[in-house]
C-alpha cells in the first residue's frame, strides 16, 4: 500500500496486523516533511522527538492491544492549538516563543487516543485571512501547485495533508478557514457544530464562531477524528453538554429519501462557472444516488459577510487585547514608558492584517457605533440563523459551492481586502448560526481542486458525514492527489 | 459636617464587596489574602492563550443572598459583559461584568438618621464582576510591580441611587451594606484588606434647582473615615468652584488621605470608552425560582429581626439588643455564651462590660477573642450559681483572656475560689470582726447604714474575696438584731 494517499482506516489496518509499526509510520512522515516541507513551508514546528516518543508508547499499546482507531496515525495540529512544551504561534511574531504549559482538550484528546504529533502547522496570523499569506513564518504554496495560494486560514493543515506530509491534520474554521482550504487542496474538511469540541486551549479569534475541525482524505475519517475530539469539557462554558455519537456507524446508510436544499444566492455572480458546473454536477450525482433536490431560500445570507466583518473583528479587538508585552510574548526594546510599551510592542508584533481587524473592531464596539454595527450585526446574526433554522424543516442538508473559485495565485489578492474577504462568501452564514458544514472535493477545474459544501442542522454531522461518504462510494475526486505528493 | 445654606448634595456609592469564596469568580485559583505576590495566578488568571474563564457556581448564590438581604429583584436571566481598557494589573485588556442584565436589580436599605428617623437609599442594581490585580508603584525604581494573586477575587459591585444626601448618610448606608454583607456571610467585611472599596459619586446644586449638577467620582475608598472626609472635601470644593462661578468639571479623582483632598486621576488612568459588549466565552446566567427558594430558606436572621428576637426572648434593653445584634460575630458570641450559662441579661452584661472592654483594649477582634463563647458562658454560668463572686469571676476572667487557664470551674478549684456560703464558717468571722470594731457596731446600730458597706468590706477582705456579699450582709444585719 502506498503510504502517501493511505486513510487512517487503511493504516489502522496495517499497524493492529503489524505490517507497519508506528514508529516506522512516523519515521516516514517526519522524513518526507524534512525532505520536501521547504518547498510548501506547511510546518511552522516539527516535532520528531515528541513524534518518535508518542510513536514508541503507540507501538506498546498496539502490541497489548490496548489500542484506538487513531493509535500510531501521525496527524498535524494547526498552530494555534496550544500543546504542552511545544510553542504555538498562532502564525503571529507577538508569539513566535511562546510555549503553553497546557495542551488544548481537543489535541488532549487525540494525544489520548494514541495518535502521533508530527508538529504544528503554518496559519494566518491568529487565523484572520483566506490565503495563509498573512503568516509571520511565510505564506504557504498549494502542493496541486506552488503557485498558487493553499486558501486560509488553516493552509498549512490543509497543504501539509495534500502533500501528504501527515494522514489527516487539524484546523478551525471561524468563517470558512477548515472548508475553504479544503476546497482548494482537494480535501475533506469538517467544521462540527459551534460547541461541538472544546475551545479550551485554543487561541481565540472570535470566541462566538472559533470551532476546531479536521481535514482528512475522507469522509470516513473525518468521522473518526471526530468522535475523539468532540465532547463536553468542563473548561468551556460554551462547549456543548451532549453525549457524542457514534459518528461512524451511521455512514452506510444509503442516500435514499434524503432531502437536499439548494439555495440560488450560492449561485450567482462571482462565482467561477467552471467551479459552479461543478459543483451542479455533484449536486447531480446526490440526485442520481437517490437524494430529493429542491430549492430553499436563505433570505438573509446576503448579509451573512457584512454582519461577520463586523462582529468577528469586534470580538477579536478584545480576545488580542492580552498580547501587551506585559506578560509574555513579544515586547518591544527599552519602552520609555506603559503607553509606550504598548503601542510598540503590539505595533511591532502584530501584523497588518491583524491590525485592521483590530482597528475596525474597536471603532464597530465604540460609542455612538455600536448600535449602528455591533447591534445591527447581531441582529442580522439572529436572521440568518433563523433562516436556517426553517430551511431545515424542509431539507436534511442545504449543498452549494465551497469557495467562488480554485485557488488563486500567492500575492492575487493580498492588496485586495475586499475580493480576499469574498473567498469567505459562502461559508461565512454556516459560522455565524453555528451549524455544522463540510467540504468535500468535487472535481478539477484546470487541474486544481473544486469543493462541494454541505450545511447541515445544528449536531447533525452524522448526516452531513453519511451524505459525504455515501457521495465518495460514487466519485473518486477525493482520491485525487497533486502528483508532488504520490511520489 | 454642616451643609451650606442654599446647597444641596447629591451622593451616588458604588461598592465593590469581594466574595468570600474560596477560589476566584473565572478560575479554580485561591484568593487568599497577603500571600507571595502572584503565586495565586493561574493560566486563567494570566489570560495565557487560549484560556477559556468559567463562571465559580459559588458567587450566583452570594449575589442572590444580597438580593434577598435587600428585598431586591433577582434577575432570572443575566449576562456576563467585557469592559475593555488597558492596563497592566488587568491581564485580558478586558475586565469582565455585568453590564445590560445584572443579577440584582432594584432593593433598598433603611438607614438611621441623627434625628432617630428612619431613610430609605434605594439601591439600583448590584452586579457580578472580577477584581483587577494591584500595580504597586513604590517598591520598585523606575518600575511598576504587578501582583496577580487579586486578579479574579469575586466581586459584587452595589450601585445606590443618588439618594444620599450627606457625608454622614453616606457613611450609614456603607456601614449597613458592611453589616449586612458580613451577616450574610458573602464577605469578610475587612475594610484593611480592601474587601470593601467605595466609589463616591458626588455632585451639588443650588437647593432650588430640580436637576442634578455635575459630579465627580472619587475612587476606591477603602475606610469609612475616607469616605467621610472624601465627600466632605469634595463637596466644599465644587460649592465653593460654583459659588466663584466656576464649572465642575465632570471627571474622576482620587482622594488623598495624607493631604485630606481630592486631586484628578490623570487622564490616562481614566478610560472614556468602555466598549462593552456581551462576553461571548461564557453562556447567560440562569437562576431558578427554585434556586432562589433554596436560598431564601437557608437565609441567615438579619440584624432587625436578631435585634427584635433579643428584646423578646432574653428581655434585653433596646440598646443592649442593638448593641448586641449589630455585628455578626458579636451576636453569635453573645448567642453561645447564652447557651452556655443559661443566663441572658448576666451573659449580655458581660458580653459588653468585660469582653468588649478587652478587645478594645488590646485592639483585638472578636473574632481572635482569646476568651470563648463556651469559657464566658461556663464563667457566667458559675458567677450565676453562686459559685463565685462578680469580683472574683473578673480575675478569674482576666487569667482566661491571658491564656493562664482554660476553664473557669479548673481555674476556681485550683485557686480555691469558691464563695464562701457556709453560715457556719462565716459567723464566727463575722462575730469576730462586729467585736472588734465597737464603734463602728455602734454607729451602725444607731442607723448609720453606710457602715453596713465598712463590715462587709472588712469582710470580703478576711475572706479574700469569697465570701457572698450580699449573704453577709443578711447575717450581720441578723446578728446585731440577735446581740445589739
Amino acid at each position: 500500500m502506498n503510504l502517501n494517499n493511505a486513510t487512517i482506516s487503511e493504516l489502522h489496518q496495517l499497524l493492529i496486523t503489524k505490517a507497519i509499526s508506528a514508529t516506522e509510520l512516523t519515521k516516514h512522515f517526519l522524513d518526507r516533511i524534512a525532505d520536501r516541507d521547504s518547498q510548501i513551508n506547511s510546518f511552522i514546528t516539527v516535532t520528531p522527538d515528541i513524534a518518535l516518543e508518542q510513536a514508541k508508547a503507540a507501538d506498546l499499546a498496539l502490541a497489548s492491544d490496548t489500542h484506538t482507531m487513531l493509535t500510531g496515525i501521525p496527524l498535524a495540529h494547526k498552530d494555534i492549538f496550544c500543546i504542552d512544551g511545544i510553542r504555538t504561534t498562532a502564525g503571529s511574531k507577538i508569539l513566535a516563543d511562546f510555549v503553553a504549559p497546557y495542551t488544548s482538550t481537543c489535541i488532549d484528546n487525540l494525544n489520548n487516543a494514541g495518535s502521533i504529533t508530527l508538529g504544528k502547522t503554518n496559519m494566518d496570523e491568529f487565523a484572520m485571512g483566506s490565503s495563509n499569506e498573512s503568516s509571520f513564518f511565510g505564506p504557504v504554496s498549494n502542493p496541486w501547485d506552488h503557485t498558487k495560494v493553499p486558501g486560509g486560514s488553516s493552509g498549512g493543515s490543509a497543504a501539509s495533508l495534500a502533500a501528504s506530509l501527515c494522514v489527516a491534520s487539524t484546523g478551525t474554521d471561524t468563517g470558512g478557514s477548515i472548508r475553504q482550504p479544503a476546497s482548494m487542496c482537494g480535501l475533506t474538511g469538517l467544521k462540527p457544530t459551534y460547541g461541538r469540541i472544546s475551545r479550551w486551549g485554543m487561541i481565540a479569534f472570535a470566541s462566538s464562531l472559533d470551532q476546531a475541525g479536521s481535514f482528512t482524505r475522507t469522509a470516513e475519517d473525518a468521522a473518526i477524528l471526530l468522535e475523539c475530539m468532540a465532547g463536553h469539557d468542563s473548561k468551556d462554558s460554551t462547549s456543548l453538554n451532549l453525549d457524542v455519537p457514534r459518528y461512524t456507524e451511521a455512514l452506510s446508510r444509503p442516500l435514499a429519501g434524503l432531502k437536499i436544499g439548494i439555495c440560488s444566492d450560492y449561485f450567482k455572480e462571482g462565482l467561477d462557472s467552471a467551479v459552479e458546473n461543478l459543483v451542479l454536477e455533484g449536486i447531480r450525482e446526490l440526485g442520481r444516488m437517490g437524494a430529493k433536490v429542491s430549492e430553499i431560500e436563505l433570505p438573509h445570507t446576503k448579509f451573512s459577510l457584512s454582519s461577520y466583518y463586523v462582529i468577528a473583528p469586534a470580538e477579536c479587538s478584545a480576545n488580542l487585547s492580552r498580547y501587551d508585552g506585559v506578560r509574555y510574548g513579544y515586547r518591544c526594546d527599552n519602552p520609555v514608558n506603559l503607553e509606550d510599551l504598548y503601542k510598540r510592542s503590539r505595533s511591532e508584533g502584530f501584523g497588518a492584517e491583524v491590525k485592521k481587524r483590530i482597528m475596525v473592531g474597536t471603532f464597530a464596539l465604540s460609542a455612538g457605533y455600536y448600535d449602528a454595527y455591533y447591534r445591527k450585526a447581531q441582529q442580522i446574526r439572529r436572521l440568518i440563523k433563523n433562516d436556517f433554522i426553517s430551511a431545515f424543516k424542509q431539507v436534511d442538508v442545504i449543498v452549494g459551492p465551497t469557495a467562488p473559485s480554485t485557488a488563486f495565485p500567492l500575492g492575487e489578492k493580498t492588496n485586495d481586502a475586499v475580493s480576499m474577504y469574498l473567498q469567505d462568501i459562502y461559508t461565512i452564514a454556516a459560522s455565524l448560526a453555528g451549524v455544522p458544514a463540510m467540504s468535500i472535493p468535487v472535481g478539477l477545474s484546470k487541474g486544481m481542486p473544486a469543493g462541494l459544501q454541505l450545511i447541515g442542522n445544528y449536531l447533525e454531522e452524522a448526516k452531513l458525514l453519511q451524505v459525504a461518504h455515501q457521495f465518495q462510494q460514487q466519485t473518486d475526486w477525493h482520491k485525487q492527489q497533486p502528483q508532488s505528493s504520490i511520489r | 459636617m454642616n451643609i451650606p445654606d442654599g446647597w444641596q448634595i447629591d451622593i451616588g456609592l458604588e461598592i465593590h464587596a469581594q466574595l468570600n469564596t474560596q477560589s476566584k469568580i473565572f478560575s479554580g485559583a485561591s484568593t487568599l489574602f497577603g500571600s507571595e505576590p502572584n503565586i495565586q495566578a493561574s493560566a486563567v488568571d494570566l489570560a495565557l492563550p487560549g484560556v477559556l474563564p468559567v463562571v465559580n457556581e459559588a458567587v450566583y448564590a452570594k449575589a442572590i443572598r444580597f438580593g434577598l438581604g435587600v428585598s431586591a429583584e433577582i434577575a432570572q436571566l443575566s449576562a456576563f459583559d467585557r469592559k475593555n481598557y488597558f492596563y497592566p494589573d488587568l491581564p485580558k485588556g478586558y475586565q469582565i461584568t455585568q453590564m445590560d442584565l445584572p443579577i440584582v436589580t432594584g432593593g433598598h436599605i433603611d438607614i438611621v438618621l441623627k434625628n432617630g428617623t428612619a431613610k430609605r437609599i434605594r439601591i439600583t442594581r448590584a452586579h457580578l464582576e472580577e477584581d483587577a490585580g494591584k500595580s504597586l508603584h513604590e517598591d520598585f525604581d523606575y518600575f511598576t510591580g504587578i501582583d496577580l494573586n487579586r486578579a479574579g477575587t469575586p466581586l459584587l459591585e452595589i450601585v445606590s441611587e443618588p439618594d444620599i444626601k450627606s457625608a454622614f448618610e453616606a457613611v450609614a448606608y456603607a456601614r449597613k451594606i458592611h453589616q449586612l454583607v458580613t451577616y450574610l456571610d458573602i464577605c469578610d467585611g475587612n475594610m484593611s484588606q480592601g474587601s470593601l472599596r467605595f466609589d463616591a459619586n458626588i455632585s451639588v446644586r443650588r437647593e432650588d434647582s430640580a436637576t442634578l449638577g455635575i459630579r465627580a467620582e472619587i475612587k476606591n475608598l477603602n475606610s469609612f473615615r475616607f469616605l467621610e472626609r472624601a465627600i466632605t472635601y469634595e463637596t466644599d470644593r465644587q460649592i465653593s468652584l460654583l459659588e466663584a462661578n466656576k464649572s465642575v468639571p465632570q471627571e474622576t479623582r482620587l482622594y488623598d488621605p495624607g493631604k485630606d483632598e481630592t486631586r484628578p486621576m490623570r487622564s490616562k488612568e481614566t478610560a472614556t470608552d468602555y466598549r462593552y459588549f456581551p462576553e461571548p466565552d461564557l453562556l447567560p446566567v440562569v437562576v431558578t425560582d427554585e434556586m432562589i427558594n433554596d436560598i431564601k430558606a437557608e437565609m441567615p436572621e438579619l440584624p432587625a429581626e436578631r435585634c427584635q428576637r433579643f428584646i423578646d426572648e432574653f428581655k434585653l434593653t433596646l440598646t443592649d439588643a442593638n448593641l448586641l445584634a449589630n455585628d455578626r460575630r458579636l451576636a453569635d458570641y453573645f448567642e453561645t455564651a447564652v447557651e452556655n450559662s443559661k443566663n441572658a441579661l448576666l451573659s449580655a452584661n458581660w458580653v459588653k462590660s468585660e469582653l468588649l472592654g478587652h478587645l478594645n483594649r488590646d485592639s483585638v477582634s472578636i473574632k481572635d477573642s482569646p476568651v470563648s463563647a463556651i469559657q464566658l458562658g461556663e464563667l457566667v454560668s458559675l458567677i450565676s450559681a453562686g459559685t463565685i463572686s462578680g469580683k472574683i469571676a473578673k480575675d478569674v476572667f482576666s487569667a482566661l483572656w491571658s491564656g493562664e487557664t482554660t476553664s473557669a470551674t479548673i481555674y476556681i478549684e485550683q485557686h480555691g475560689l469558691q464563695q464562701l456560703t457556709d453560715q457556719t464558717a462565716l459567723e464566727p468571722l463575722i462575730l469576730e470582726i462586729l467585736d472588734a470594731n465597737p464603734k463602728q457596731r455602734q454607729q451602725l446600730l444607731s442607723g448609720k447604714d453606710k457602715l453596713m458597706g465598712f463590715f462587709v468590706g472588712q469582710v470580703m477582705k478576711q475572706t479574700q474575696g469569697k465570701a457572698n456579699p450580699q449573704q453577709v450582709n443578711t447575717i450581720i444585719k441578723r446578728l446585731l438584731q440577735e446581740t445589739p
